[in-house]
C-alpha cells in the first residue's frame, strides 16, 4: 500500500520498518524537516540529544556494539556532519554497524558553498562502507533499505546518508523497499571445502597449535562455536583487545591477550607455536609488533569474512574465507579430538613470570597509592564480572582491559583501531540503551573525559545509567609512558591541571565520590554499584604509574618489558622510528 | 620484488562517485597510475575500467581485492601485458607547413599506416593506433623534427587472452 507523504515521514517509515527504536542525533537547519517528523513518532523512537554530533555517533557505536544491532545518529549538515567523522573513521576501522544521516543543502544549491554545505560523500567515501546522497524523495525507500544491508551484513561497518533538504520536504508515495540481489556487494563469500580439510590437516599435525580470537567470533556470534572448536582440539587460545570476551576469563585454554600491553606468554607463544590459527582478527600491528619477525616459524591459517584482509599483513598458509560461524563449525567436524597438555601447560611459567613482576603488584598492592589495575579489577568482581565495560583510550583502556574479567559475550567496547580519544562516555550511553538490562562501566582518564565531558548532559537527560570509573593521574598516562621510556623523561604536554570532577558531576545532578585510599576502594565501588542510574567514581591513582607489559613499538612480539633488557626499548625506538 | 606493470580490469555498476572510490585505493600505497580508461562495458549498466600501475605483484594483489571490497564494484582482476591484448590510440597534431619541407616526416607517417584525419594549411593531424611502445616511437620520431604541435595518447584498453570470461560466469551464478 502506498501512502503519500513528506521524504522526512518516509525515512521515520523507513527507519521504523528497519526496526530502528533509539536515534542519537542532535538537529540543526538542514535537518529540520526531519526533526520535525520526528516529533510526531516520539513513541516509536528513544531519541537521545547529545550534546555534540561526535557523541552521537559514538553513542550510536556503543548502541550497535553491545546489541549486535545497527546503530543510527541523526545530525545536521555542514558542521554537525563533520563533527560525526571520528565515529565513523572508527568504526569503519572496529567493523562496527552505524548508519549516519546527516542532513543536505537542496539539490539546487548543491556545489555553490552554500550555508552549511560540506561534500559529505566525497569526505566520508575513503572511510566508510558506503555514502549515498539522496536527493529524491523517491529514492528513499531504496537507499535506507540499502545503507541498512550495508551496515549490519558481512563485516559490518559505518554507512552515511547524505539527505539532501528538496528531498525531506518533497511528497512521495512511499512503500519500504525490497532489495533486489546486490550484485555489488557479496557480504559473505563462500569457503571452499578444499581450504577447510588443508586448514583441518594442519591442525591435526600440529604439536604446538595457538588460536588468535578477535572480533569477528563475536560479529558472527559465534563464540558457542569457538567453545566446541578448542575444546575438541585442546588448542590454547589468545584474545585480541576485541576480542577478549570471545572466551570467558576462567577457561583453561584462554591465554589472555594478544599485542603491545597483553600477556606475556600468549605473545612468546606466538613465536615457538608451529600452526597458529587466527580467527576474526586482522594482525594489526598493535597485535603483531614488528612483523619481519612474527610467527615466521609457523603455518598460519586465517579465517575470515574478508577476503582484502587474507595475506594483507601477514603471509598465510591457509585462507578460509566465510562467516567464521559456519566455518570454525565445519572446521571443528573435520579435525580429529586432540589435547596438547605439555604445550598448554608451558605457558604457565610465562604466566607465573608475569604475575610475580607484573599482575600481583598491579591488583594486589601491599602499599603506596591506589593503582589503576586494582581498581579494575575490584569493580569487574564486585559487578559478578557481568558488567560491559566500555573503555577511553590509554592506560586506563589497557589497565582495565587487562584486569577486567569476561564471562559473556559483547563484554568489552573499546575504540581499538582508531584509538579515539573521548570514545568511552558517549559509547558507554550508546550501550546502555543497546543492552539495558547490564551494568555498563566505563573506565576513562581524566584526559579522555575532558574530550567529551559534554555528554554528561546526555547522561543527565536521558537517565543512562553509566558507571564512570574515572581514573585521575593528572597525566595524560599513556603518552606520559612512551615520554618515560622513549624521549628520556621529557614530559612535553602530558602534565595536566585538573578541575573539581565532583563539582562538574554535581552540576549535571550525577551523584559521584572520590577514592584515594586502599581501604575505602571495595565500600566506594559497591556504592557507585549500588546507587541507581550513573555514578562518578573518581580513582586517585598513581600518578606516574607504567602498563606492564609492554611490546615497544616495532619490538618483536616476545620482546616485552620489564622481561627484556631494559636498554632495548629505547634503542628499538630509535632504530625503527627516528632513524 | 620486482616492480612490473600491470593491468586491473575493474567492472562496477554505474554509480556516482566510484572512480574516486578505486583511485584512493592507489593514492593510499603512494602507487601513480599510468593509464586509466573507463567506458562503459558490454553489459547494460555495468562500467568497465582499465587501469596500468607498475608495482610488485604481491602489493597489486592487495590493490585489487581492496578494490573488489568496495560497494557497487563487481569484479577485479590484475593482469600482465602477457596475459592481455592491449591497444591504445595517439593523436599528433602536426605543422604542416613543417610536413610539406620534410618529406622525410611523410615517409615516418607511412611507415607507421597512420592515417591523416585532417590537413588546412596551418596544421595536420594523424593517428595511430597501437601498443604503447608504437604510439611512443612515433611521439619521438616526430619530435626529432620539431614539428609536433600537440600530442595525446589514451589510456590502455584491453580484454584478456583466457577463454574464461569471469564476469559473465559471476552474473550468470548470481542469477542462478
Amino acid at each position: 500500500m502506498k501512502n503519500r507523504i513528506t521524504g522526512a515521514e518516509a525515512l521515520m517509515q523507513a527507519l521504523i520498518h528497519e526496526g530502528v527504536t533509539t536515534i542519537f542525533g542532535y538537529p540543526g537547519g538542514g535537518i529540520m524537516p526531519v526533526f520535525d517528523a520526528l516529533y510526531d513518532h516520539r513513541d516509536d523512537f528513544r531519541q537521545i540529544l547529545v550534546r555534540h554530533e561526535q557523541g552521537a555517533a559514538h553513542a550510536a557505536q556503543g548502541y550497535a556494539r553491545s546489541s549486535g544491532r545497527v546503530g543510527v545518529c541523526l545530525v545536521t549538515s555542514g558542521p554537525g556532519a563533520t563533527n560525526t567523522i571520528t565515529g565513523i573513521s572508527d568504526a569503519m576501522l572496529d567493523s562496527t554497524p552505524i548508519v549516519v544521516i546527516s542532513g543536505q543543502v537542496g539539490a539546487t544549491a548543491l556545489g555553490t558553498d552554500a550555508f552549511q554545505e560540506v561534500d559529505f560523500v566525497c569526505i566520508t567515501q575513503p572511510i566508510c562502507k558506503w555514502s549515498y546522497q539522496i536527493r529524491r524523495a523517491e529514492d528513499i525507500a531504496w537507499a535506507v533499505a540499502r545503507a541498512f544491508y550495508i551496515a549490519g551484513s558481512g563485516r559490518p561497518g559505518p554507512v552515511v546518508l547524505d539527505f539532501a533538504k528538496n528531498a525531506q520536504t518533497a511528497m512521495v508515495d512511499f512503500e519500504p523497499a525490497q532489495l533486489p540481489i546486490q550484485r555489488g556487494f557479496i557480504p559473505v563469500p563462500e569457503h571452499s571445502d578444499e581450504a577447510i580439510r588443508r586448514a583441518a590437516a594442519l591442525i591435526d599435525g600440529a604439536q604446538r597449535p595457538l588460536l588468535l580470537a578477535g572480533q569477528g567470533i563475536e560479529l558472527a556470534g559465534a563464540q558457542e562455536e569457538l567453545l566446541q572448536f578448542v575444546e575438541k582440539t585442546g588448542i590454547p587460545v589468545g584474545c585480541t583487545l576485541l576480542g577478549l570476551s570471545t572466551l570467558p576469563s576462567g577457561h583453561p585454554l584462554r591465554q589472555g591477550m594478544l599485542g603491545m600491553h597483553g600477556n606475556l606468554a600468549p605473545n612468546v607463544k606466538t613465536n615457538e607455536c608451529d600452526v597458529l590459527i587466527a580467527v576474526g582478527m586482522r594482525f594489526d600491528d598493535r597485535v603483531t609488533g614488528r612483523l619481519a619477525s612474527y610467527a615466521r616459524q609457523a603455518k598460519v591459517i586465517h579465517l575470515d569474512i574478508d577476503p582484502s584482509e587474507i595475506g594483507k599483513n601477514v603471509p598465510v598458509d591457509v585462507a578460509v574465507t566465510g562467516d567464521c560461524k559456519v566455518t570454525l563449525a565445519r572446521l571443528t567436524e573435520a579435525v580429529r579430538p586432540a589435547e596438547h597438555r605439555e604445550w598448554v601447560e608451558s605457558f604457565g611459567l610465562y604466566h607465573q613470570m608475569e604475575d610475580e613482576r607484573v599482575v600481583i603488584p598491579a591488583i594486589h598492592p601491599a602499599e603506596g597509592p591506589l593503582k589503576m589495575g586494582e581498581v579494575a579489577r575490584r569493580v569487574s568482581e564486585l559487578a559478578g564480572d557481568a558488567a560491559i565495560l566500555v573503555t577511553d583510550v590509554g592506560q586506563n583502556q589497557m589497565m582495565s582491559a587487562r584486569y577486567f574479567r569476561y564471562a559473556r559475550p559483547r563484554s568489552i567496547i573499546t575504540s581499538g583501531g582508531l584509538g579515539t580519544m573521548g570514545f568511552g562516555l558517549p559509547a558507554a550511553i550508546g550501550a546502555t540503551f543497546g543492552a539495558p538490562e547490564r551494568i555498563v562501566c566505563l573506565f576513562v582518564g581524566d584526559g579522555g573525559i575532558q574530550m567529551s565531558l559534554q555528554e554528561l548532559g546526555t547522561i543527565m537527560e536521558s537517565g543512562a545509567p553509566v558507571k564512570i570509573v574515572l581514573l585521575n593521574n593528572n597525566y595524560l598516562g599513556n603518552v606520559r609512558q612512551w615520554q618515560e621510556l622513549f624521549f628520556h623523561h621529557r614530559y612535553s604536554c602530558t602534565p595536566m591541571m585538573n578541575p573539581d570532577y565532583g563539582m562538574i558531576a554535581s552540576a549535571y545532578g550525577i551523584p559521584s565520590r572520590t577514592v584515594s585510599e586502599r581501604g575505602y576502594l571495595d565500600d566506594a565501588v559497591r556504592e557507585m554499584l549500588r546507587t541507581p542510574g550513573a555514578f562518578l567514581l573518581q580513582a586517585a591513582v598513581e600518578e606516574e604509574e607504567n602498563v606492564m607489559p609492554m611490546t615497544p613499538p616495532g619490538a618483536d612480539v616476545d620482546q616485552m618489558l620489564p622481561f627484556t633488557d631494559p636498554a632495548t626499548p629505547a634503542e628499538t625506538w630509535k632504530r625503527n622510528f627516528i632513524h | 620484488m620486482e616492480k612490473k606493470l600491470y593491468t586491473l580490469i575493474v567492472h562496477s555498476e554505474h554509480m556516482a562517485g566510484l572512480l574516486n572510490q578505486i583511485t584512493a585505493v592507489f593514492t593510499r600505497r603512494q602507487i601513480n597510475i599510468e593509464s586509466l580508461n573507463v567506458s562503459a562495458s558490454s553489459i547494460e549498466g555495468i562500467h568497465r575500467y582499465t587501469i596500468t600501475a607498475w608495482a610488485d605483484e604481491d602489493t597489486i594483489a592487495k590493490v585489487t581485492l581492496q578494490i573488489a571490497k568496495k560497494i557497487d564494484v563487481l569484479q577485479a582482476q590484475y593482469y600482465l601485458d602477457s596475459e592481455i591484448f592491449m591497444q591504445e590510440i595517439a593523436l599528433y597534431k602536426l605543422s604542416t607547413p613543417l610536413l610539406m619541407a620534410n618529406p622525410e616526416i611523410c615517409e615516418i607517417i607511412r611507415r607507421n599506416d597512420a592515417p591523416i584525419i585532417e590537413t588546412n594549411p596551418v596544421y595536420t593531424v594523424v593517428e595511430k593506433a597501437g601498443r604503447t611502445a608504437e604510439t611512443e616511437q612515433l611521439r619521438r620520431d616526430l619530435t626529432a623534427f620539431d614539428c609536433l604541435l600537440q600530442y595525446v595518447n589514451s589510456g590502455r584498453i584491453a580484454v584478456t587472452r583466457s577463454s574464461e570470461e569471469h564476469l559473465t560466469d559471476f552474473l550468470k551464478t548470481l542469477n542462478e
